[in-house]
């Protein structure tokens, strides 16, 4: 890829206490594009974001977004760095004491002076982008789960970030609108000139989207490329994940310590 | 701000840990290193256990002194943006209102009963007055008020930060670039440093008032002077003063362990719940043993 990129992961590893969620990551989001990190549950995606996001710091490595390195940065800079970003939640995360239009006012009011006509504009206008224009004097729990998720993107957009994050975006959704989704990731990004990073093992939705895939298992990349060149692959960890077949290299079964009989055995006669 | 972060940087590489983890499964072998590991002996085990929790507790209250200044750094947006702060005031203290002065009503109604019954025994029933007013003034207006808020008010703010924590709304506003100390914390936890001496106040007027139906409506002490010797003998400094600063170190108590729990609380169902109980125990424990402190310095009969 060029380098003209916004973020720029080289060579991160994570751990928690001494269990290692990522090691020796690299990935590289260029500018306008939209980009999947695929990978069965627990293998690290949402750390990755996380990370990127600058919420946890890296062992060792760097995250680089927009030319800053995000674990260098102290608390203001940070700060600064992330009203650029914008990051959509795997449920939603909306503020359940606010209405939905004061959810996405929330940023522009925490963040600008403007005054309270322009902001009802701003938020009216971000609404609309979702499509629930109409729904603005809803409270959160009186929304479905897929217009929750629409809420919280015209939230994540609500200062025209330059990078948008998605941590499963289509995780519980009816087919209608996960397709709403994922057409709204698309158009937003392009409409914004952003660049997005889509966290999610939903294959097909995604790979209908994105312009850039990377596989992780077990916190490392097995697999990258676009779309075509992932459903034409024969390497055995990306076919087994995009035809999702029960057993393969990702096995079946999480390690235990000693074999099933001998550890059965062991309990009912030690 | 940096203090927050620093906490975070604690938390992710070490610290205490979790009573989670320590929840070992009854059957099979879980985790690499089991904390009563068999073969030690019973004795070792113990003493291993003993230290292993003073070890955890010392841990967590390093945390929540560390949190307090962070959230004392933090209150700018709080004091600034003075509404938030009223909002708060509003759900923690307006609408602790009724279960405060019906309970103060209450109390000083038993008070009038018990209180006439004891002192019909040395003929100085007339000072009913004084033994209501300065029985709540000084003792059982801070610390009941301060039970009562603990477990009606506390609890709710533990809660609710537990759950905004659960709900990744507490990460999301961090995405945003908005400080959820600064504008989640330190707004609740001022609204209940300001509500719990009004309470408390309000608590004690109602006790005097539920003294007086008993004493003077209900069993006949004179009123005249109910009221004489209670404002003949009630000092300002003494007894008002006293009882306003213990109400004033109650609240910072209860919304400093609130907030803290709340936002310490494991993000689970479980994890929310355990940190709701440890919001009423602990804040009702320190509060029993601020005020024997209190009083202690306070009041030492001279």
């Amino acid at each position: 890829m060029s380098g003209d990129s916004l973020v720029k992961i080289s060579n991160l590893s994570f751990a928690y206490d001494n269990r290692p969620i990522l090691t020796g990551i690299n990935m590289e989001i260029p500018r306008g594009k939209v980009v999947a990190i695929m990978g069965s549950s627990g293998c690290g995606k949402t750390t990755t974001l996380r990370l990127i996001g600058g919420q946890l710091k890296p062992t060792s490595g760097t995250v680089e977004v927009s030319g800053q390195i995000v674990h260098q940065l102290d608390s203001d800079a940070l700060y600064e760095l992330r009203r650029r970003m914008g990051m959509l939640f795997q449920f939603g995360a909306l503020f359940t004491d606010m209405s939905v239009y004061d959810n996405v006012a929330f940023q522009i009011r925490e963040h600008t002076d403007l005054p309270e006509e322009l902001i009802n504009d701003l938020v009216l206008m971000k609404l609309h982008a979702v499509g629930l224009r109409g729904a603005h004097c809803l409270m959160p729990t009186e929304l479905s789960g897929g217009m929750a998720r629409r809420v919280a993107l015209a939230r994540a957009v609500a200062l025209d970030p330059m990078l948008i994050m998605y941590d499963e975006p289509f995780a519980g959704l009816d087919p209608i609108s996960l397709s709403i989704i994922g057409d709204l990731i698309r158009k937003l990004n392009d409409a914004l000139g952003a660049s997005s990073i889509i966290v999610t093992h939903d294959v097909q939705e995604s790979l209908k989207i994105v312009d850039y895939v990377y596989f992780v298992s077990a916190g490392k990349v097995v697999a990258e490329g676009t779309p075509q060149e992932l459903k034409a692959s024969k390497a055995p960890y990306v076919h087994q994940f995009v035809w999702g077949e029960a057993d393969g290299p990702v096995p079946f079964h999480y390690p235990a310590a000693q074999p099933f009989d001998e550890e059965l055995m062991g309990v009912r006669h030690g | 701000m940096s203090a927050m972060a620093d906490s975070q940087k604690t938390k992710a590489t070490g610290g205490p840990q979790k009573p989670r983890n320590s929840l070992a499964s009854p059957r099979g072998t879980c985790g690499p290193a089991p904390r009563l590991a068999p073969g030690k002996s019973l004795p070792v085990q113990f003493l291993t256990h003993l230290g292993h929790s003073v070890t955890d507790r010392l841990w967590r209250l390093g945390f929540a002194a560390h949190f307090f200044v962070a959230v004392l750094l933090n209150s700018g947006t709080a004091l600034r943006r003075f509404q938030l702060t009223i909002r708060e005031i509003y759900f923690s203290g307006a609408l602790s209102i009724v279960i405060i002065l019906v309970s103060g009503l209450f109390v000083g109604m038993v008070l009038g009963l018990q209180g006439y019954d004891t002192l019909e025994r040395y003929g100085s029933s007339e000072a009913l007055g004084v033994l209501v007013s300065l029985s709540l003034v000084r003792e059982l207006g801070p610390v009941v008020s301060g039970l009562l808020f603990a477990s009606r008010a506390g609890a709710a703010i533990t809660a609710e930060i537990g759950l905004m924590k659960a709900t990744e709304q507490i990460s999301a506003m961090e995405m945003m670039a908005v400080n959820p100390i600064a504008r989640v914390v330190a707004p609740r936890f001022w609204a209940g440093v300001i509500s719990m001496p009004l309470l408390a106040a309000l608590f004690s007027a109602m006790g005097i008032f539920g003294g007086y139906l008993v004493g003077v409506k209900l069993i006949g002490v004179d009123a005249g002077s109910f009221w004489s010797q209670m404002q003949a003998t009630v000092d300002f400094r003494e007894d008002i003063l006293n009882g306003v600063i213990k109400s004033f170190v109650f609240g910072i108590l209860i919304s400093w362990i609130a907030v803290f729990e709340g936002y310490d609380a494991d993000p689970t169902a479980e994890g929310v719940s355990r940190a709701t109980t440890r919001t009423v125990v602990t804040s009702s424990l320190s509060i029993l043993a601020a005020d024997f402190i209190l009083t202690a310095f306070m009041f030492r009969g001279s």
